[in-house]
């Protein structure tokens, strides 16, 4: 990655998403947001904090427990001319609000023939790590990505953190935002401008010899795993998604026409993946430029265990990365 | 019939003719769904017709309205077309929602009418959100949600009472208790079958209303609907109704007695109307017919736009997924500073 020539800043991930928050407050009055515990509680994982005592709680507005209720009420306020910002505490509970996002954010431009459009934004923390056991830990950003009328952001970098918020909010459409609980304390660099457009995939390292796409939480350890295997003389390009949906076909594409191999690395079980998608693409849509048949490396299939070597056990790790990558590059050597 | 409206004889039978509107329009659909006309679902309100009619009345056009599958009704008398609707049954684009809801996605911008909702209690916190915005852009419009008694078991209906009564939020909840969710009679999927009870409970004012008459609903909406704009606070009417049809167009009706539909049929919003104004002669047989034929040639023109509507080209079947592109704002990448 070439080095950036605009000025940056140190902040950690949680600090990047709040400035992203008051850009979004302070840019339009319209603007609001509204989840459990984001105003006197400063957010269960303190996204929030301060905010509430500098907004006020017509901006800032704690719900009750109540996710297909408050979700819904986000929705019908974007309908009727706000731009709300609506944080489902964690993806876990995002599943009380799925009618609400599946039914009613997601069909009613379409289905109304194009008269309706939904401009909320809906924010979640989302993934494993933190040894919160099997009804604390999932990542269902691929639910949400099969869901057409849906947008889904999966910021994985502090900028991406900075910025994706104010992109979002200004679309037209739903976009949901999946905030990785493992990146929150993460010291990193901010920019003063985005990486890109939201919906595009960005290169983060360039390289020759395999591609390793992926998103969110599993971003930090494939890069990991890329400096690990530069020292193996495996020069990885890595893609970073970004978007889940749409996909940027483009960059994808690109990138394993580029290397001839590719591996998806998701934090997603690996049945009916976002993984599996990618790999289907490739396929469709590269066959003929690959050395070797497209990996995923995926959380194992089960629910994600409280003790940390269980759980550890079940996430895609960095030796496994690595381990992929050198099997798939020795293959054909 | 009811001392707290102000009536007048012209308004009575606009009430009796948008009613009857319904009512033949509805009639005519089921015939044609017979003929395969209209496909898909069609869940019929015969019989409630004095609900929609005496709601919209009390009505601004600004107000938001939320409406269920069962809302052909409403769309009506709302003032959708009965062309535009129409041509929504037959699938067309020139019906409301350019063809792409059917009768359960009936959907107007320009008249606030914001469907058209197929997912039991999924409107209630649309309505809620609508409200909220109305009352945040501090516009005088009210939200308006109508639902069935079955959407009070659904958790939705629970979590909208509480949050329009905790946020105070203008909007009048419209209860079309018809005793019936689907086949499963009110008593036998409610502890309290009082609905209005359990409004009351969230702390709201909250009224059962005979919803079989047109007059005392319009008369409980307006007294509902200057609360809720003046106090800025939700409000709740049960309208106790009736649906003389089946559920959908798929059911046996084996869940309730004959007898039973015919005692509910005897005092029908349309004919308890047209009765009352015979007896106060208020209204002839000949007005009556007149009426009756002005509607049935409606219904002609209105079968003649959606079997002249086109279908929309399979093209197009994937516009407005999303909004068309908009303008993006300065990256990195454009700065040339991203690898």
């Amino acid at each position: 990655m070439k080095v950036q020539t605009n000025s940056s800043e140190k902040m950690t991930y949680r600090e990047a998403l709040r400035a992203g928050i008051e850009q979004c407050l302070n840019n339009d009055e319209r603007t609001f947001l509204m989840g459990e515990d984001v105003g006197r509680y400063g957010g269960c994982y303190g996204v929030s904090k301060g905010l509430f005592e500098h907004y006020g709680a017509e901006r800032i507005i704690d719900t009750p427990l109540c996710e297909s209720g408050f979700v819904g009420v986000g929705i019908g306020a974007a309908l009727g001319g706000m731009r709300p910002i609506v944080e489902v505490m964690t993806v876990n509970f995002s599943l009380l609000a799925m009618d609400q996002i599946v039914n009613s954010a997601a069909t009613l431009r379409h289905m109304s023939g194009g008269q309706l459009n939904v401009p909320v934004v809906i924010r979640m923390a989302c993934g494993a790590g933190l040894q919160l056991a099997a009804q604390h830990s999932h990542s269902w950003e691929n639910l949400y990505a099969h869901i057409p009328g849906l947008k889904v952001l999966s910021p994985a970098t502090h900028n991406d953190a900075r910025y994706m918020l104010s992109q979002a909010i200004q679309d037209p459409d739903p976009v949901l935002i999946f905030e990785h609980v493992m990146l929150l304390n993460n010291q990193g660099e901010v920019f003063n401008a985005p990486d890109a457009d939201m919906e595009k995939a960005v290169v983060r390292k360039q390289g020759t010899d395999i591609t390793l796409i992926t998103y969110g939480g599993s971003l930090p350890k494939v890069l990991m795993a890329a400096c690990a295997l530069e020292a193996l003389n495996i020069n990885v390009e890595v893609v970073d998604l970004r978007c889940l949906r749409p996909l940027d076909n483009h960059t994808i594409l690109a990138s394993v026409k580029k290397t001839h191999r590719a591996i998806i690395i998701d934090e997603g079980w690996k049945t009916g993946s976002l993984a599996g998608e990618i790999s289907a693409i490739i396929m469709e849509q590269a066959f003929w430029y690959l050395d070797a048949p497209v990996q995923r490396v995926c959380t194992q299939e089960v629910p994600i265990p409280y003790p940390s070597h269980l759980e550890q056990a079940a996430l895609p790790q960095v030796e496994q990365i690595i381990r992929c990558a050198t099997i798939l590059f020795a293959g054909e050597q | 019939m009811n001392d707290k409206l102000h009536l007048d004889k012209a308004h009575l039978l606009e009430q009796l003719k948008q009613m009857l509107r319904i009512r033949l329009f509805e009639e005519k659909c089921a015939e044609l769904y017979a003929q395969e006309k209209i496909r898909g679902f069609l869940h019929l309100y015969i019989g409630e017709e004095a609900v929609a009619v005496g709601v919209m009345a009390a009505l601004s056009p600004e107000d938001n309205i939320v409406a269920t599958y069962r809302e052909h009704g409403h769309a009506l008398a709302r003032g959708l077309s009965m062309q535009s609707v129409m041509a929504e049954m037959y699938g067309r684009t020139n019906g409301c929602s350019k063809g792409r809801g059917g009768s359960m996605h009936l959907f107007d911008k320009k008249q606030h009418f914001y469907g058209g909702n197929a997912i039991v209690g999924g409107g209630l916190p649309l309505a809620t959100g609508l409200a909220m915005a109305n009352k945040q852009l501090k516009k005088s419009a009210i939200a308006v949600c109508f639902f069935g008694e079955g959407a009070v078991a659904e958790g939705e209906f629970h979590e909208a009472m509480n949050l329009a009564v905790l946020w105070q939020l203008p909007i009048l909840f419209i209860c079309e208790n018809n005793g019936y969710a689907m086949g499963t009679a009110l008593a036998l999927s409610e502890s309290e079958t009082n609905i209005a009870k359990k409004a009351q409970s969230y702390g709201m004012p909250a009224w059962q209303v005979d919803g079989m008459n047109v007059v005392n609903v319009e008369a409980a909406t307006t007294k509902a609907v200057q609360y809720v704009r003046s106090h800025q606070q939700p409000y709740f009417l049960e309208c106790q109704t009736y649906r003389f049809r089946g559920h959908s167009s798929f059911d046996g009706q084996l869940y309730r007695d004959k007898a039973e539909i015919e005692q509910w049929k005897k005092h029908g919003p349309v004919k308890q109307l047209k009765h009352w104004l015979i007896q106060n002669h208020q209204l002839s047989d000949n007005d009556f017919n007149r009426i009756e034929s002005q509607i049935k040639q409606e219904i002609i023109e209105a079968i003649n736009f959606a079997e002249q509507g086109q279908w929309e080209p399979v093209e197009d079947l994937c516009k407005d997924v999303y909004s068309p592109a908009t303008p993006k704002i300065n990256t990195k990448a454009e700065q040339g500073g991203l690898a």
